[in-house]
């Protein structure tokens, strides 16, 4: 009974101190907290955007923080559950009092959150490439649309690889299946004939591509060039490409393109079969700018790593992050609705030695590159966009999404409005 | 916008084929060309730079050099030792020594002595260049004394057949001597003659090429029987196609089945250590993927230690893993599903809390990234049998490992003491005890020896698949299926349900996609339980009605 009491004493005088600390404290410091996996099966993607984010606020605390306040991080671990992200999100900001969330990788996990973030009216940047057909008031999507990735890359491999057959090949699940979609009936309006695309579906994680690949080669052998667009997911593509190899596929005979291959991927892989094929991104390793220079160096002496590496959702919260604190800065506050009026049309410099600007629908301006894989498994520029190409939320190539278009400056504010119906339909 | 794309295409194989007789005659009689060949150091200047289209440009004039020294730039560019000095733009071959590169001009072929990384830039290429490369490096090899390496080059020439490069193989049929080499000439011959004018030589192409496998047959008559207007040969193609047709549909099931086979290698190795806890002791291990993993993780360890051997580091890993993974275990056995044996449904919680130990353990040691694992050489690549079947090499070893593995296993359980008493213990608990037998211990080795077949497992999953530290949660559904299915308990059961689950997969898989596969094949194993609740072998004796 007595030992009871002081465990209950203890407990209390923690959660007093712990109060008391925060509100002695929440006067000088800004929160921002972070949304990633840190266990679970996105562990693997996420834990990397997790330190991102702490180098990028420490860094900005050496230049003095934000509105001369400090800012500091709330980590928080969702462990690859999609509820559970809501859960965390909602603790993020009625317990914690963050000022924006940076996170999410996954779609489920997005579609998740997006509720939590309306009902409380905070902020997320979301950074990774997604499949559009979403705008929300609360969400900035700093990594690529459709159109900002599939389709440059589709116009690469027919314009300048003449590819007259596709292999449309994706994991099992909403982003494929969405940007499938558009992918398709955009080679159709380009009179790519139906029996000249093929489309294929597999689950998450699949490790037996035996008979697909075998499809794939058979597809292939009917005269015409052919490629094949994966929006294969992350670990099911190490068993794809092997088998390519050992069937005898190599990217000069049937190029892979791929949207969620990168360096982070390659590195855990040997990248021996994978030579030559294509992935398309908003950002590569290799990029060769003074800035992009910087940041590598940065990222390597506070990971105290040598061998790690960048990727593209890096310099989305690169991006993000400091889009926020531009925005924060020019409201001279981070109340949401006031950082959201200020965000739009904020210009920072992305790593690719351009500009990247936050549009009224929410996502931003991105240059596309098409990369070769090497045997060092970086990424070599072969081709890439003349200008930067702004995010598109409602795709143009479905029946359903391309009379919608999205704006969120006042007093417009809506993120699907039909321009045929002349009526803002769901959110305002 | 077609035409002008045809033009270009034809004026590049224009430059292409001159290109080539100069560079052949070079390869063949070394004429020796002055230092300042102009058109040589122009390419050169073409190659440095970043646009790909010049650097494309810088190949033709390079072919069209009709300078000795353009075949090495070629092979250096192809072989990535093709680099620029970033301050001058002098265009060297650099050999890599650690940190350092040896560098030596191109041009005048002066060492420039060693350089520092940071001041190089290296000479990329894009499919595009690589094809161009490799196709005048073939058509080079055309002349080459060794017939075997003529024989391949007309064979890559052969499969990329065209208008531009079909005539070269012609041409070489008439000084060609190699019987093998002559084939392959011969069948671009006929190919060629398929859309000659006159019928006759038409229809003696078509019996020459009836039943030949070579894609490009299939892919030119495909493509002829649309456009021809003769009758006579029309009729003679269809006939032909239908042949060649019927061939490969033969082979297609060949391939089929191996596929099958090889998918159901993988399910036999998964899961036939799951048939022995699960048999002998009754315990359901959901710990049992993560204990392949460690298997994995085990391969990844032996690699790191020795990078130099990695076909060594393999086979010393089989024993390594079966170790590792034998000793978790057994220390898993001992100090938490011991006190829960009859209580199948706390050993399944345990069992699981236990993966998600083992998970997150390997999170932290390794990092959550996956690991390479290299593969070594002689794993890599195929076995052709004909030009529409070849079978995978990594494929055909897990095949043969799962044949060793398993027969290693049975002559354990059968010719062994410890297998005598394990089989006594699995039979019949009390008999066995009342017999001497200490069934406590033989409980923690038959868990064991589970255990390191799960590692061993893991082994041979390192070559095809991620090691990561989800790797077991992939392969634990489908082993429990192939023990249920197989009947419990049973090592034959498990080799004979994973092999044809696997076979059936495969041939469902074509026309179902493999989501819907897996499906129907969950779905037949539901119903097949409700038919045979006891599997494929039901294990028989008064054990296994109790």
């Amino acid at each position: 009974m007595k030992k009871r009491f002081m465990w209950l004493t203890v407990a209390a005088i923690f959660i007093m101190t712990n109060v008391l600390m925060n509100q002695a404290l929440a006067g000088d410091i800004i929160k921002v907290g972070v949304l990633h996996s840190l266990s679970g099966t996105m562990a693997i993607s996420e834990t990397t955007l997790k330190d991102t984010m702490l180098m990028l606020i420490e860094k900005q605390n050496k230049k003095g923080g934000l509105l001369g306040k400090k800012l500091e991080a709330v980590v928080v671990d969702p462990a690859s559950n999609w509820p559970l992200f809501a859960e965390k999100a909602r603790e993020l900001i009625q317990k914690k009092k963050v000022s924006a969330v940076f996170g999410c990788w996954t779609s489920v996990s997005r579609k998740s959150v997006l509720p939590v973030f309306e009902e409380l009216n905070s902020l997320l940047f979301y950074p990774v490439q997604y499949e559009g057909e979403e705008s929300s008031k609360n969400v900035f999507y700093t990594g690529a649309a459709p159109n900002q990735q599939a389709i440059p890359a589709v116009n690469y491999l027919m314009n300048e690889i003449g590819v007259k057959r596709w292999v449309l090949a994706g994991t099992d699940y909403v982003y494929p299946r969405t940007t499938n979609k558009i992918l398709e009936a955009y080679l159709r309006s380009k009179g790519v004939a139906k029996k000249d695309i093929m489309i294929n579906y597999t689950p998450f994680g699949h490790s037996d591509w035996q008979s697909i690949v075998a499809d794939i080669k058979k597809f292939g052998s009917a005269g015409k060039k052919t490629a094949v667009v994966s929006t294969i997911n992350g670990d099911a593509n190490v068993p794809f490409y092997k088998e390519l190899g050992n069937q005898g596929i190599s990217s000069e005979n049937i190029p892979v393109v791929a949207f969620s291959v990168g360096e982070e991927e390659l590195s855990g892989i040997d990248t021996k079969p994978l030579v030559g094929h294509l992935a398309a991104w908003n950002y590569f390793m290799s990029v060769d700018t003074d800035i992009n220079d910087e940041f590598i160096e940065n990222w390597l002496s506070y990971i105290k790593n040598k061998k790690r590496v960048t990727n593209d959702p890096m310099e989305a919260h690169y991006i993000g992050f400091n889009m926020w604190v531009k925005a924060v800065e020019k409201a001279g506050t981070t109340d949401s609705d006031a950082v959201q009026e200020a965000i739009i049309g904020i210009t920072v410099p992305n790593l690719s030695g351009g500009y990247a600007a936050m549009m009224p629908n929410h996502h931003i301006t991105k240059p596309v590159l098409i990369g070769e894989i090497q045997d060092d498994g970086q990424f070599e520029v072969v081709w890439q966009t003349n200008g930067l190409v702004a995010g598109d939320a409602w795709s143009d190539y479905l029946p359903g999404s391309k009379d919608l278009i999205s704006d969120w400056r006042y007093p417009f504010e809506c993120g699907n409005f039909n321009v045929k119906t002349g009526k803002c339909s769901g959110q305002k | 916008m077609n035409s002008l794309y045809g033009t270009r295409i034809f004026t590049q194989i224009i430059a292409l084929i001159s290109g080539l007789i100069f560079l052949g005659g070079v390869f063949t009689s070394t004429v020796y060309a002055k230092p300042e060949n102009s058109t040589f150091t122009n390419s050169l200047k073409l190659l440095a730079q970043i646009n790909y289209k010049k650097k494309e440009a810088g190949i033709d004039m390079l072919a069209a050099s009709n300078d000795p020294r353009s075949i090495d730039v070629v092979k250096a560019l192809i072989g990535g030792k093709l680099y620029y000095v970033k301050k001058n733009k002098v265009v060297v071959f650099a050999n890599k020594k650690e940190a350092i590169y040896e560098i030596t001009s191109v041009l005048t072929g002066e060492n420039l002595g060693p350089i520092k990384k940071r001041k190089l830039k290296k000479i990329n290429t894009n499919n595009r260049i690589r094809t161009k490369i490799k196709l005048i490096l073939n058509r080079l090899n055309l002349n080459h004394p060794e017939p075997q390496v003529r024989l391949k080059a007309a064979n890559i020439i052969l499969e990329d057949l065209n208008e531009g490069n079909k005539d070269i193989l012609i041409a070489k049929l008439a000084t060609e001597t190699n019987v093998e080499v002559r084939k392959v000439l011969v069948i671009a011959s006929d190919i060629a003659d398929l859309t000659s004018s006159e019928p006759e030589k038409q229809l003696k192409a078509l019996g020459n090429l009836s039943g030949c496998l070579i894609p490009v047959v299939y892919k030119t008559l495909t493509q002829l029987i649309e456009t021809e207007k003769n009758k006579s040969v029309k009729n003679e193609i269809r006939a032909v196609l239908a042949g060649i047709e019927t061939r490969r549909s033969i082979f297609a099931f060949f391939e089929t089945l191996f596929f099958g086979l090889s998918q159901g290698s993988i399910f036999v190795l998964a899961a036939i250590g799951l048939a022995i806890t699960f048999g002998v002791i009754g315990v359901i291990n959901m710990a049992h993927g993560e204990l392949i993993m460690i298997g994995a993780y085990t391969t990844f360890v032996i690699q790191l230690l020795m990078p130099n051997s990695i076909g060594l580091s393999l086979f010393l890993a089989v024993p390594a893993a079966f170790i590792v993974s034998g000793c978790i275990g057994i220390i898993i056995e001992r100090t938490v599903i011991r006190f829960l044996y009859g209580r199948p449904l706390e050993t399944l919680l345990a069992t699981f809390g236990i993966s998600l130990v083992l998970q997150q353990a390997v999170r932290t040691i390794f990092s959550p990234l996956n690991q390479s694992v290299k593969t070594p050489e002689w794993m890599s690549g195929s076995i052709m049998i004909n030009e529409v079947f070849s079978l995978t090499m990594n494929r055909v070893v897990i095949l043969i490992f799962l044949l060793i593995v398993f027969s290693g296993l049975l002559l354990v359980m059968k010719k062994t003491s410890i297998g005598l008493r394990v089989r006594a213990v699995s039979q019949n608990r009390n008999m066995a005890r009342a017999m001497g037998v200490h069934a406590a211990s033989i409980d923690a080795l038959t868990f064991g020896l589970g255990s390191g077949i799960a590692g061993v497992a893991g082994v041979a999953l390192s070559q095809l698949t991620n090691v990561g530290p989800n790797l077991g949660q992939a392969y634990i559904i489908d082993s429990f299926m192939v023990v249920v299915f197989g009947g419990v308990g049973n090592l034959w059961g498990t080799l004979i349900a994973g092999l044809s689950l696997g076979t059936a997969n495969k041939f469902i898989e074509p026309f179902a996609g493999p989501v819907l596969a897996k499906i129907l094949i969950l779905v037949f194993i539901i119903i097949f339980i409700q038919k045979r609740p006891m599997g494929l072998f039901p294990q028989k004796g008064r054990a296994a009605v109790a």
